[in-house]
């Protein structure tokens, strides 16, 4: 299989106004990623689908990965001049991250039998901005993996047919797969019907106010 | 007044109209069935608690008549976030939380688990470790293909006698993890760079004797079964599917090779001493139910085959590679995806390492959770009936599925 830099500009050819960026991985396993913009990124999934020299039919694994907001300090010598002397002070920097969410996609071939190229996702940040489109019109197989990144991360894959909470139940409000995700304490708590169906059963009875004490549950407020 | 037939019905009701377009896809339904309730769906949740759905897992169906128009499988009764609590545990302790994803098959899990880890941090892995490594998968893909004939055929009203067949099988092999790693079902027998431990004294010759009398059960397993003229009924021509559809859905394993791809990880990828052993692919023409079945029985006779080859070459020689430091492994940074082929389908582990301890990321990639995703495809146009088959024939496991 050709290396990530040829598929990188034969994508960025293909699909004009992409902007790809090689995500390197440092460690042994040595398998760097292809960083996706998210106006091109069908697009460029769909060539890396078609594109005869590589068939990356077959994708894989879905997963999403949480970055939260980092502040790298470092440690700088910094020359200044106290009273005429000059001196040379340690001064610590701070550099300030934003975090992200991400959405990491393994693609194998099946008809070429080559493999992987990895494809990441990354949303603007870990608020309103979570959003990612999504992949599934073009691999099926990311139908239910997109839904479990949504259920867990909160990502918002916008064009995925079926975007629903798929382990967690529907009443769940957090996503708990993020880093900074605190258990409540009364987690175990589910709001039953029970209130709901006192108002719905209300109103299948007439209000019948001779009866003492029945207009309090029959009235409608 | 109670009308009895449906013609009766219809006459009195008139056709109604329906929130659903009634759309079957494949208009030659089994049977010759069409829809006779003019649209009118009954609407079945199917599960959690159904016996055939293998697990906690609930399907909720739109019927026409006996005619499934609608499927939404629904998920998380077995929700634990494995992944979370691999992100708060080390690397080690992950490796018995493995054995509960598929608790059918804790070796492959294991295995799975290992080969991401040993890819992460760059391990490498002796070679009688390699040899047990395989010997071990194979015989977990025995007993899990042997019980899933079992279970399908208990799904179909077979009750007890092929499932206990199986199982008598299963018994064994389960009898010989037990005395290898002192566990039946949840193993926790690899580690990072090998296995944990050496097998004991007469192991191997009682493997060796499972192994060689296996085919016999299998052959009267197969004239029992797999010739019989209800199953074939049943199983024929129900749950197709087209190859394309399966590629691009991301199926695995049994279910890919009976559409006819030629795809098996121990061929392409060649992970651990497989490439040394010669057998065959077996490939489906269908991509039916049946073909799906017939698929774990040739399996099974080529699993067999690796087996003898590799308990004849197993080496002498350690089982843990000595530059290893289990306690208080720290791999460098960086993220690594490894897979194998489980019983099941593509096994894959994707970790990130933060040069810590813990996994930042442990990502489980679960077979059967994306073999499910084109069961409603599978099950449109098909009985309520034919559902409990179909998904009998993809081979769940809940604790994988829902994690």
């Amino acid at each position: 299989m050709e290396s990530l830099e040829e598929i990188k500009a034969r994508a960025e050819a293909a699909v004009p106004g992409a902007a790809i960026a090689i995500v390197p991985n440092p460690g042994p396993a040595n398998q760097p990623s292809l960083l996706l913009d998210h106006a091109h990124a069908a697009a460029v999934a769909g060539f890396l689908r078609d594109d005869a020299a590589l068939r990356l039919d077959h994708c894989s694994n879905v997963t999403g990965v949480d970055w939260l907001d980092r502040k790298v300090t470092t440690k700088v010598k910094v020359k200044k001049i106290v009273v005429r002397e000059e001196k040379e002070e340690e001064e610590t920097q701070e550099e300030f991250f934003p975090g992200y969410l991400e959405a990491v996609y393994h693609l194998y071939s099946v008809a070429l039998k080559h493999g992987p190229v990895i494809v990441r996702l990354r949303t603007n940040d870990r608020g309103q901005g979570a959003r990612l489109p999504s992949l599934t019109p073009v691999y099926r197989s990311a139908e239910f993996q997109e839904r479990e990144i949504f259920d867990l991360y909160g990502i918002h894959f916008d064009g995925h047919p079926d975007l629903r909470r798929i382990l967690m139940w529907d009443e769940f409000e957090d996503h708990p797969m993020r880093k900074d995700y605190r258990e409540p304490d009364d987690y175990e708590y589910e709001p039953t019907p029970h209130d709901d169906v006192i108002e719905k059963t209300k109103k299948h009875y007439d209000a019948r106010p001779e009866l003492d004490g029945a207009e309090k549950l029959t009235t409608q407020p | 007044m109670i009308l009895s037939s449906r013609a009766e019905r219809s006459a009195v009701e008139g056709p109604r109209d329906t929130t659903f377009a009634v759309t079957p896809q494949d208009p030659s339904t089994p049977l010759g069935m069409t829809s006779s309730f003019q649209g009118e769906l009954l609407e079945v949740s199917m599960g959690p608690q159904h016996p055939s759905t293998h697990g906690v897992f609930r399907m909720n169906v739109a019927l026409d008549g006996e005619i499934v128009v609608k499927l939404k499988p629904v998920f998380g009764y077995l929700h634990r976030n494995h992944e979370k609590i691999g992100e708060n545990t080390s690397y080690l302790g992950s490796m018995p939380y493995t054995d509960r994803l598929d608790y059918f098959c804790s070796m492959t899990n294991n295995w799975a688990y290992a080969l991401s880890v040993e890819k992460l941090a760059g391990l490498e892995v002796p070679e009688r470790a390699e040899y047990l490594r395989v010997i071990l998968a194979e015989l977990t893909r025995l007993q899990n293909h042997a019980s899933l004939l079992g279970f399908l055929l208990s799904d179909m009203g077979a009750w007890g006698t092929p499932l206990m067949y199986a199982f008598r099988e299963r018994e064994k092999i389960l009898d010989l993890f037990e005395s290898l790693s002192g566990s039946r079902m949840m193993c926790d027998y690899m580690r990072f760079g090998g296995c944990r431990c050496d097998l004991p004294p007469g192991w191997m010759d009682r493997a060796r004797k499972l192994v060689d009398g296996f085919p016999r059960f299998l052959d009267e397993f197969e004239k029992l079964v797999v010739s019989n003229e209800i199953l074939i009924a049943r199983t024929q021509d129900v749950g197709k599917l087209s190859a394309e559809l399966a590629i691009n859905a991301g199926i695995t394993g049994p279910m890919l090779r009976a559409c006819g791809v030629n795809y098996d990880l121990r061929k392409v990828d060649g992970y651990g001493f497989y490439p040394r052993f010669k057998f065959r692919i077996p490939l489906g023409e269908h991509g039916d139910c049946y073909d799906r079945l017939m698929m774990r029985v040739l399996e099974l006779r080529e699993s067999i085959g690796i087996l003898q080859q590799a308990m004849a070459e197993i080496p002498e020689g350690p089982i843990m590679n000595p530059k290893v430091k289990i306690r208080n492994f720290r791999p460098p940074a960086g993220e690594a995806y490894g897979r194998i082929e489980g019983p099941k389908g593509e096994l894959g582990f994707y970790l990130i390492s933060d040069g810590s301890g813990n996994p930042y990321r442990y990502r489980v990639r679960p077979p059967s959770f994306i073999n499910l995703t084109i069961l409603e495809d599978l099950c449109l146009g098909h009985t309520v009936a034919d559902v409990m088959v179909i998904l009998g024939s993809i081979d769940i496991v809940m604790g994988e599925v829902d994690r």
